[in-house]
């Protein structure tokens, strides 16, 4: 596991439980309502589309498209420095929502809005890994 | 019909001295514009039975308006410290209105400061910025400030067509207003060439898209419309003033190149009466230049889409169709944080008395100050006039 101390960790709650742990088996496990269909991200108790008070969670496909991107130079803090310059996207999923996410394996001056992407994931530690996007193959 | 049209004016406004001010606490600017306000309001603090302040960054309380009034030894009956700015300092100014309006209180002093650029340690500097965003869905993936609303602004470029030059272009008509203004930290003209050539900071901006980081304060003393004549300065009167709040983080905005601009501006028309073509100088948010871009075709200044050719042929200039940011903004005059939007009330005051000096737009009589706050998430927008109507 390469070194990521010192980065900023999410500190999961009792509502975002179920998302890091599929996260930590590496998959992309979202909410869906049973009653409306709708997909939503991030956690919550409640259907923000039809309010509906209890949500699933299903594991999507962690296929999406960049809607947008900004490169960051000068990193927010020294754990970061090693893979600046660095993206910070947001990620429409195929499902309906949006995510913040990072584009790896892919040359800054190459991602563009509109880039179809995947989901891969970046372990952090024992307990944390982190949903990242690669461009589709 | 049941509104704030016309009730309430602003008969007191000041600012500290702002930009690189080491010799002043946080806290001490924050009296020193409540003072100055006072003093331009012609009135002592015994005559102030509502305050509202905003929290400082370098110098927090808990309840902070309560330890302004306590450090002036003033004892309100109407008492607020809110922990944001932005949008937020215009939201207050709301809520103050109705308030007076209401009966609630009759005089309220709103007063605002930090010092962001003294008072702040480098380690503090750096974890306010790490302390933006969600903690489990946006801080991990390392954004700075900048890279929020970078990210607005590069949808805007992939949906319309927007360049750089027209970001940079909004940059350069602030920073010749603040030339005009003695008042103002970046005084020296740049131009277009100079913006793009400065450090890119998170794509597309460049250092001189980002709005500066400084000490300074500034104050308001609202009253009614009626009490208003009372004062020693002519008053400026409210005639509409609207909200809109569509999310906290930018990763959950309904649309990145629309904002609820779109509809504060258009409930403070409503209250007001009046449309874009009406006013005579606008005060606009401008923490990044894109911020600028989105808000002024948020308000109908010109068609969604169209901002870039709006701002790239000097409409935005002092002599343009619609002069904007004419103290210089957030990007030349200051941007202590929290108390940013406040300079822009100011000014805008300022320019209705037609007290503005060598910035002066020839017969001001409607101004509209637009402020935001989060990343491009909570907004507010006031319409001001020199006459009741
Ligand atoms: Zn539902």
């Amino acid at each position: 596991m390469a070194d990521h101390s010192g980065k900023n960790f999410p500190t999961p709650t009792k509502e975002t439980a179920p998302y890091w742990e599929g996260c930590r088996n590496h998959q992309l496990v979202i909410q869906q309502c049973p009653k409306c269909e709708y997909y939503q991200f991030y956690p919550r108790m409640m259907c923000t589309h039809c309010s509906h008070g209890y949500m699933d969670w299903v594991t999507v496909s962690g296929n999406g498209r960049v809607i947008s991107f900004t490169v960051i130079r000068r990193p927010i803090s020294p754990a970061y420095k090693a893979e600046a310059p660095y993206v910070v996207a947001l990620i429409k999923l195929d499902e309906g929502p949006t995510m913040m996410s990072n584009i790896v394996e892919c040359e800054p001056e190459k991602v563009f809005i509109g880039m179809k992407v995947n989901v891969v994931f970046e372990d952090w530690s024992e307990d944390i890994s982190i949903p990242k996007f690669v461009p589709q193959k | 019909m049941n509104s704030l049209n016309g009730k309430v004016a602003i008969v007191g406004a000041a600012d500290t001295e702002v930009g690189v001010v080491p010799h002043m606490g946080a806290t001490q600017l924050c009296v020193d514009a409540a003072l100055r306000a006072l003093d331009d309001a012609g009135i002592n603090k015994e005559q102030v039975d509502g305050l509202i302040t905003c929290n400082s960054m370098a110098e927090p309380y808990m309840y902070h308006a309560e330890a302004i009034a306590e450090y002036m030894q003033i004892f309100p009956r109407y008492c607020l410290g809110v922990g944001t700015g932005g949008g937020t300092t215009f939201s207050v100014l709301h809520h103050a209105a109705s308030a007076i309006a209401t009966g609630v209180c009759d005089t309220v002093l709103i007063t605002m400061a930090d010092s962001l650029h003294s008072g702040l340690s480098k380690e503090q500097a750096m974890a306010m910025q790490a302390s933006t965003g969600h903690q489990q869905f946006e801080i991990p993936y390392g954004p700075t400030v900048p890279a929020f609303y970078a990210l607005a602004g590069q949808a805007h470029m992939a949906e319309y067509g927007t360049t750089p030059e027209q970001f940079a272009a909004i940059a350069v008509a602030c920073r010749k207003h603040a030339n005009l203004n003695p008042a103002a930290q970046k005084r020296e003209i740049i131009t277009v060439e100079d913006v793009l050539n400065s450090r890119m900071i998170a794509d597309p901006l460049h250092l001189l898209d980002c709005s500066l980081i400084s000490d300074g304060g500034s104050a308001v003393v609202l009253t009614s419309a009626e009490r208003a004549a009372d004062f020693k300065s002519p008053p400026v009167y409210l005639l509409g003033v609207g909200e809109g709040h569509s999310h906290e983080h930018i990763s959950q905005a309904r649309n990145l190149t629309t904002s609820a601009a779109a509809e504060s501006g258009q409930r403070a028309y409503d209250m007001a009466g009046v449309g874009p073509s009406d006013i005579d100088v606008a005060q606009i948010y401008d923490c990044f230049t894109p911020t600028v871009l989105i808000e002024l075709e948020d308000l109908g200044f010109c068609e969604k889409g169209e901002g870039g050719a709006f701002v790239e042929n000097g409409n935005v200039e002092l002599g343009g169709s619609l002069p904007v940011n004419t103290h210089g903004g957030l990007l030349s005059h200051c941007h202590p944080g929290n108390p940013g939007s406040m300079f822009a009330l100011t000014e805008a005051v300022a320019q209705l008395r037609h007290q503005a000096g060598g910035r002066q737009v020839k017969d001001a009589n409607i101004s509209l100050v637009h402020g935001q706050g989060g990343i491009l998430s909570s907004h507010t927008t006031l319409i001001l006039g020199r006459d009741k109507h």
